[in-house]
């Protein structure tokens, strides 16, 4: 177990590590250097800056110093905690992006969260009532929701609450709370505004799921045990979820790697067209203004907290399984 | 021979079955996939737009006209006092006295024949024979009268022209992203299947790492750093490579898989023991034994390529007017003020999600089908 667990972290640092040179790739990419994009910016509200002055920034920088260097010494800034500042907002870049981070965790996990509890008993279901009405209905749910992608299904409804309900259903604030510190109150207000970004997110990792679901659940219900604990005389409740339905879960385990991932990648789409103050909005903005480091940041930022997300949820389920708490045995 | 001899009571039904290719095989139980047979035909039936789509067009999609900004979606009436005699009404263009906008009715006086094969605007079919023949189009009207199917963005341009004229972008693009992912995949896929050991694991944890990374915000900060210069050709070539650089992981998990246990097959072993050459043992004896799991798996990738288009395009990092792409379509669709006054723009959704539907169903039916001894 202790090297499933050392396995697992040393893995996900050394995907932190890749996470890091991709945001510093993507920070150097567009042409010409931090200062230039300063000068320019500084040139465009009036005020110049001398040859000299560049030069010695550029000096303070390391911009001078081959990018192995600049890799190391970004790098090295980054452990300490200074992302940078932001060029549009002239504000270090912690700063701007304020607890956007938190909110597009708290959106994907909720997603997440909704995912499971929407999955679950509808794979039962259609396993347990195989090519009954529900089966068939659920089903082809399913495959619209696979097919729409999100941040249309997002547009959809946006425009559907706008034109039949006459209210924006965008956010994740009552315009009351938008500014308002934290307080229980504005906690409860957010939770009453997740359901909706949640449940679009949700909705193409539900549709995965229950058909995983249901082919694993249809595998174990023919396998002779079954039949055993049936002609024993247990309730059929108690046949289908004591043995069948826990072998089945299997898949639930391993979801979290591939949909967590999913989920942040998806909350970026769907915040810009729902309007929810993430990371989203933010990273579109600074990718248009070629804010590099505001956007670099963000790309390090939500890659680390996804990693580490997974992390979390792979220790609390191999404490919840056994299978994969005694492979580490093994 | 021996053993179809001794099978003597074989009807003609099993000899027909132990007789045929596999190629044959595969097809016949793909057939019995009513919905991928159906999907199969809807996916053909794209790609024929995207060719023909010019032929398709009514309005040349690029044209822009400030007098015919938003006009509604016009319906073709066929019938004519009883007489079939296909026409569209002509459109009068009515300030409206609260909001001071331009609005559009119908006009049931004015009365616009509508012709097959009609001449409209330039083009090269197949990019090579100029023409400007188009498959519908009006007879006389005069300038800004037009057929208007889906309605008209704000610029004034034809929304169906531009949507049959973006499938031909969207549907290539996943294509060529597709086949580039395919390359990678292969490539890596099989030498982490073939040769296993140290590179088996170097290989199988960078998909790892791919795989738990957020896709999305590294494509926007890749495609933010295209150079505005850059023509649309060049911006569409690096999307897809930038598309398939994070695409590739799947196929290779496929490909290394089937090589995995394919290595292990007696008619492997056997090719080997008989001196084939280690290409000749992969191209001739192994590739082709899983080419159709190869297919199943491209076509579910297909539409993961397209809605990752859309997805960018539709943010405005992707394609760059004047392409047109349904994301580029979509992108139009995304102020709710504009969509609540014209909502057919938001239209372009449909396409995007019947197709993705469609490749979802044929890559199903086909993964059912690649083996066809099971």
């Amino acid at each position: 177990m202790l090297m499933y667990l050392l396995r697992r972290l040393g893995l996900a640092l050394v995907t932190c590590l890749f996470i890091s040179v991709l945001t510093f790739i993507i920070i150097r990419l567009p042409p010409g250097d931090f200062v230039d994009a300063y000068i320019a910016n500084l040139a465009a509200s009036g005020s110049t800056v001398s040859n000299e002055q560049a030069e010695a920034m550029r000096r303070d920088y390391g911009l001078d110093q081959p990018a192995l260097v600049q890799y190391a010494r970004w790098l090295g800034r980054v452990l300490e905690g200074d992302f940078g500042v932001s060029m549009v907002w002239r504000r270090p870049v912690t700063e701007v992006i304020g607890d956007r981070l938190w909110l597009t965790m708290v959106v994907s996990f909720a997603a997440l969260f909704l995912t499971w509890a929407i999955a679950l008993p509808i794979g039962i279901y259609s396993a347990v009532r195989q090519y009954s009405i529900g089966d068939y209905v659920f089903t082809t749910l399913g495959f619209i929701g696979l097919a729409v992608p999100n941040f249309l299904l997002a547009l959809i409804l946006m425009y559907l609450g706008f034109r039949y309900l006459g209210l924006n259903v965008g956010g994740l604030f009552s315009p009351d709370y938008v500014q308002a510190p934290w307080s229980w109150a504005r906690v409860w207000d957010l939770a009453k505004h997740l359901p909706l970004p949640a449940a679009v997110l949700a909705l193409a990792g539900t549709a995965q799921l229950i058909r995983i679901m249901r082919a694993n659940l249809l595998d174990e219900l023919r396998k002779p045990y079954v039949v055993t604990a049936r002609a024993k005389g247990l309730t059929e409740r108690r046949t289908i979820l004591k043995y069948p339905v826990r072998a089945a879960l299997n898949p639930f385990a391993s979801s979290v790697a591939y949909l967590f991932p999913y989920l942040v990648s998806g909350s970026i789409v769907v915040s810009l067209v729902l309007g929810l103050p993430t990371v989203g909005p933010l990273l579109l903005q600074a990718l248009v203004a070629q804010d590099m480091f505001l956007a670099g940041t963000i790309v390090l930022l939500l890659g680390i907290m996804t990693v580490v997300g997974t992390l979390i949820s792979d220790v609390l389920l191999m404490w919840i399984d056994p299978r994969i708490r005694l492979e580490g045995h093994g | 021979m021996s053993a179809a001899a001794a099978d003597i009571g074989a009807t003609a039904g099993q000899d027909r079955f132990a007789q045929a290719t596999q190629l044959q095989l595969t097809w016949w139980r793909f057939r019995r996939h009513r919905l991928a047979l159906i999907s199969l035909f809807i996916v053909a039936l794209f790609y024929a737009v995207a060719v023909f789509a010019d032929f398709l067009a009514i309005s040349d999609p690029h044209a822009t006209d400030a007098r015919r900004s938003f006009i509604p979606p016009q319906a073709i009436h066929l019938f004519d006092d009883g007489a079939f005699r296909p026409h569209v009404y002509g459109l009068r263009g009515v300030r409206d006295p609260q909001t001071f906008k331009l609005v559009y009715t119908p006009d049931p006086n004015r009365k616009l024949p509508v012709t097959l094969f009609a001449r409209g605007y330039d083009y090269a079919l197949f990019g090579l024979f100029e023409t400007n023949i188009h498959l519908l189009g009006i007879e006389g009207g005069s300038r800004g009268d037009g057929i208007f199917l889906l309605g008209t963005d704000q610029l004034g341009r034809d929304l169906y022209s531009r949507m049959v004229v973006a499938t031909r972008v969207s549907l290539s693009i996943g294509l060529a992203g597709v086949t580039l992912s395919l390359l990678l995949g292969v490539l890596l896929g099989g030498i982490s299947g073939l040769y296993g050991g140290w590179v088996d694991t170097v290989i199988q944890r960078v998909i790892e790492i791919l795989r738990s990374i957020p896709t999305i915000p590294l494509w926007m900060g890749l495609a933010a750093a295209l150079p505005n210069t850059w023509s649309v050709t060049q911006v569409y070539l690096a999307i897809t490579v930038i598309i398939s650089l994070i695409g590739w992981t799947d196929l290779a998990r496929v490909v290394r898989g089937r090589f995995l246990s394919l290595r292990e097959e007696d008619f492997v072993v056997a090719a080997e023991l008989a001196g084939a050459s280690q290409g000749r043992i992969i191209f001739r004896h192994m590739l082709p034994s899983f080419a159709s799991h190869i297919i199943a798996a491209v076509s579910l990738a297909l539409p993961a390529m397209i809605v990752s288009e859309t997805a960018l395009s539709f943010l405005g990092l992707g394609l760059r007017p004047p392409a047109v792409s349904w994301g580029i379509l979509l992108q139009d669709a995304q102020n709710i003020q504009v969509l609540a006054g014209a909502p057919w723009l938001l239209s372009a959704a449909v396409p995007v999600t019947v197709v993705i539907l469609a490749f979802n169903f044929l890559g199903d039916g086909l993964r059912d089908a690649a083996d066809p001894y099971g």
